[in-house]
């Protein structure tokens, strides 16, 4: 299959300086390119350079084989569309009639709709689930609102490519989790290429087909979120010394408390994710086990905990490590015992709760009482 | 969706007849009221069957009539000017007479006037215009070379009263020291009279200010993009750079055309415009392009015939109406919008 957008050896920046270089993106109808990449990276300065908001430094931008370079201001307005963050400061103007004014590039002299291009603004307005907000004043609507009439305004254009720039800043989950729905219908349905940049992690790697990350003067790496989202790439991509990223659940938690450990964390199944966080936020170090490495536990206990007793997954605990977590065990004052029942294969865990107990250690079950 | 599309087009009407009913009502009211009333049945005869006492036959074709004639076509031009103005800067209290522009204008007309009416016995239209125009032109180029450096509206605002004070100063020092003989007349006008317009005025008025509204109404498309904020604009396949040039230009023009004629006209090109689309709801400038014309109009023909009739036989001038009821809109709108 033939790639619908690319570039070739593409360099943006501002006032004849270059900030990015050699940038080049290879990608396929119907397909969702996200940006990610610290504040000022130059995101935003690519996307303009895309949407020939910005003169280019030199390379080429290729839609449907056609370099922009080449095509109109009007050409353009056939091929792509825009969503950008700037505020919009309109006056008595409907939903609806900012939605309409999509349909500049095919109306008349004096842009006055057709039949056809009501049915077309009816239709991305729908599709936005935003037709009831047609009557209302666009400075009247919450951000969310406005974000989605924005975009309906970019799809009634008839695009075959819309360009975002961080169109989930202002919104709440809710909102968020539905624009990002509607692009992935969009791309998957009509073949509408989607290229933006995004803030939020989690949401790129759920929605994104192709991941550019933009840190420095070369683009770093450019892939499926499969090959993007690793903790190193990550973690050195927005410079996490001061927590870290987890692929598993592409969230980011914070630094793992320094020092020696005197608290002692039995868990397993889940149980000691709260545990785990109440005692990172009242800055506690603690050590934790043991786990098997597939628990949930143990993704947490990795980027919080001091040190991480573990066990293969669906195997029975050894000897070997239960006797090294029962040495570990004895140099702390305090254990958290997050389990009230035990299986076939971490029965040793109990084993360790009650020498715990026999020890005389201060045995409590929820770090809040600390 | 069918019900509100019609109350739409309901309100669009409703203001359209009512502001015919005012045109009708003012046009007789100027064609009557004066030093002299002449009763509607004798305006009558002397408009539709040419017949009647000359005196008033003359007053009313020789001097009322092209007055008011210029008042129309100069107040639609003035508010279209104005209406245009708010677009360029995305603001609504922008407009020739505060950004300095008619000020500008008033200059060079000023100084056209004393160089050429030294020499020759009068003054071409076409010098005047072409005077105003380069006036007019200046004071924008100050406004738009102040507008790149702050950012802030109201900043903006300020120097182009300033740069209309220092064109106003310039000015009153010409006419100081022009010939006795011109002053009467150049002091009348350089406070803003619709009063001395000839027939041949109004040719040139017409000529000159209908093709230019016509234009303004032609780009209607792009002046409804433009709403949306620039990249928007260039987005939608506007020619932003062609855009904005033809903007100033148009609205540059159109205030030098009434300028040179009837000297600066403040506050109109604020008020008309957002009285129009306060009524029309609507900022859709290929409904609100001609109504802001008619509403001009309107507003203009009021203004004249409070100034000619309030104090007669003493004329105040039309900037001084103007303003009275200019103005309170005017700061209605920065207390409402709260322009920063």
């Amino acid at each position: 299959m033939e790639y619908f957008f690319y570039t070739k050896k593409l360099t943006v920046g501002y006032n004849g300086k270059p900030l990015i270089k050699d940038i080049e993106i290879n990608l396929k109808k119907g397909k969702i390119l996200t940006l990610i990449g610290p504040n000022g990276s130059g995101k935003s300065t690519i996307l303009k350079s895309i949407t020939k908001h910005l003169k280019s430094i030199c390379g080429t931008i290729y839609i449907d084989n056609k370099s922009i370079e080449t095509m109109s201001n009007k050409d353009i307005s056939h091929k792509l569309a825009v969503v950008l963050t700037d505020k919009l400061k309109t006056e008595l103007m409907t939903c609806k009639d900012v939605v309409s004014t999509g349909r500049y590039p095919y109306t008349g002299m004096l842009g006055i709709l057709s039949e056809d291009d009501n049915l077309q603004v009816k239709n991305a307005m729908e599709l936005v689930n935003a037709w009831d907000l047609r009557e209302k004043d666009f400075t009247e609507i919450s951000d969310g609102q406005r974000q989605r009439i924005l975009l309906a305004r970019a799809i009634c254009q008839e695009p075959e490519i819309i360009v975002l720039d961080e169109p989930t800043s202002f919104l709440d989950i809710h909102y968020e989790l539905e624009l990002l729905n509607i692009l992935r219908t969009l791309a998957e349905k009509r073949g509408i290429t989607v290229i933006m940049s995004l803030h939020e992690l989690d949401m790129a790697q759920k929605v994104s087909d192709l991941v550019m990350c933009v840190k420095g003067e070369y683009i770093t790496h450019l892939g499926t979120p499969k090959e993007i989202f690793q903790k190193d790439l990550i973690s050195e991509l927005y410079d996490l010394s001061n927590g870290s990223y987890n692929p598993m659940f592409g969230s980011f938690e914070m630094e793992r408390t320094k020092g020696d450990p005197k608290v002692f964390v039995i868990a397993g199944g889940g149980t000691g994710i709260a545990e785990y966080r109440t005692l990172q936020k009242k800055r506690i170090p603690f050590i934790t086990g043991i786990l098997h490495e597939n628990d949930i536990d143990y993704q947490l206990a990795k980027d919080l905990s001091s040190e991480v007793f573990s066990e293969k997954s669906f195997e029975p605990i050894s000897e070997p490590i239960f006797q090294s977590a029962l040495k570990r065990m004895q140099s702390c004052d305090i254990v958290i015992n997050c389990l009230k029942s035990y299986g076939e294969i971490n029965r040793k865990n109990k084993a360790l709760y009650e020498t715990a107990l026999f020890q005389g250690k201060k045995i409590i079950e929820n770090a809040d009482e600390l | 969706m069918e019900k509100s599309k019609s109350t739409r087009y309901i309100r669009y009407i409703i203001t359209l007849i009512v502001l015919i009913i005012l045109f009708a009502l003012l046009i007789l009211l100027n064609i009557k009221l004066g030093s002299v009333d002449v009763s509607v049945k004798d305006i009558i005869n002397i408009l539709f069957h040419g017949s009647g006492n000359e005196t008033d036959y003359n007053i009313i074709w020789k001097v009322r009539l092209p007055r008011m004639m210029s008042s129309i076509i100069l107040g639609g031009a003035l508010a279209l000017s104005g209406f245009l103005l708010q677009i360029f800067f995305n603001n609504p209290i922008a407009g020739p007479y505060v950004l300095g522009i008619s000020s500008g204008s008033k200059m060079m007309v000023a100084m056209a006037m004393i160089m050429i009416l030294s020499r020759y016995h009068s003054v071409n239209s076409a010098v005047l215009i072409i005077a105003a125009f380069a006036g007019a032109m200046l004071s924008m180029g100050f406004v738009l070379i102040i507008s790149r450096r702050v950012k802030s509206v109201s900043m903006l605002i300020v120097c182009g009263v300033m740069i209309g004070y220092i064109c106003s100063a310039v000015t009153d020092m010409m006419i100081t020291f022009a010939d006795d003989a011109n002053i009467v007349n150049l002091h009348n006008w350089s406070l803003g009279s619709f009063s001395g317009t000839t027939w041949r005025d109004v040719g040139i008025m017409v000529s000159v200010v209908l093709p230019t509204s016509l234009i303004v109404f032609l780009m209607s498309k792009p002046i409804g993009a433009y709403q949306l904020g620039e990249s928007y604009a260039k987005n939608m396949g506007v020619n932003i750079k062609l855009f904005r040039i033809m903007l100033v230009l148009l609205s540059s023009f159109l205030c030098a055309c009434v300028t040179a004629f009837a000297g600066p006209i403040s506050f109109v090109g604020i008020a008309v415009p957002h009285l129009v689309k306060s009524f029309l709801k609507t900022s859709k400038p290929l409904i609100v392009t001609p109504m802001c014309f008619l509403g001009g109009s309107v507003f203009c023909l009021g203004c004249d015939l409070i100034a000619r009739t309030l104090f007669a036989p003493v004329e105040l001038s039309v900037s001084t109406v103007s303003s009275i009821f200019g103005v309170p809109i005017v700061i209605y709108i920065m207390l409402k919008k709260r322009v920063h």
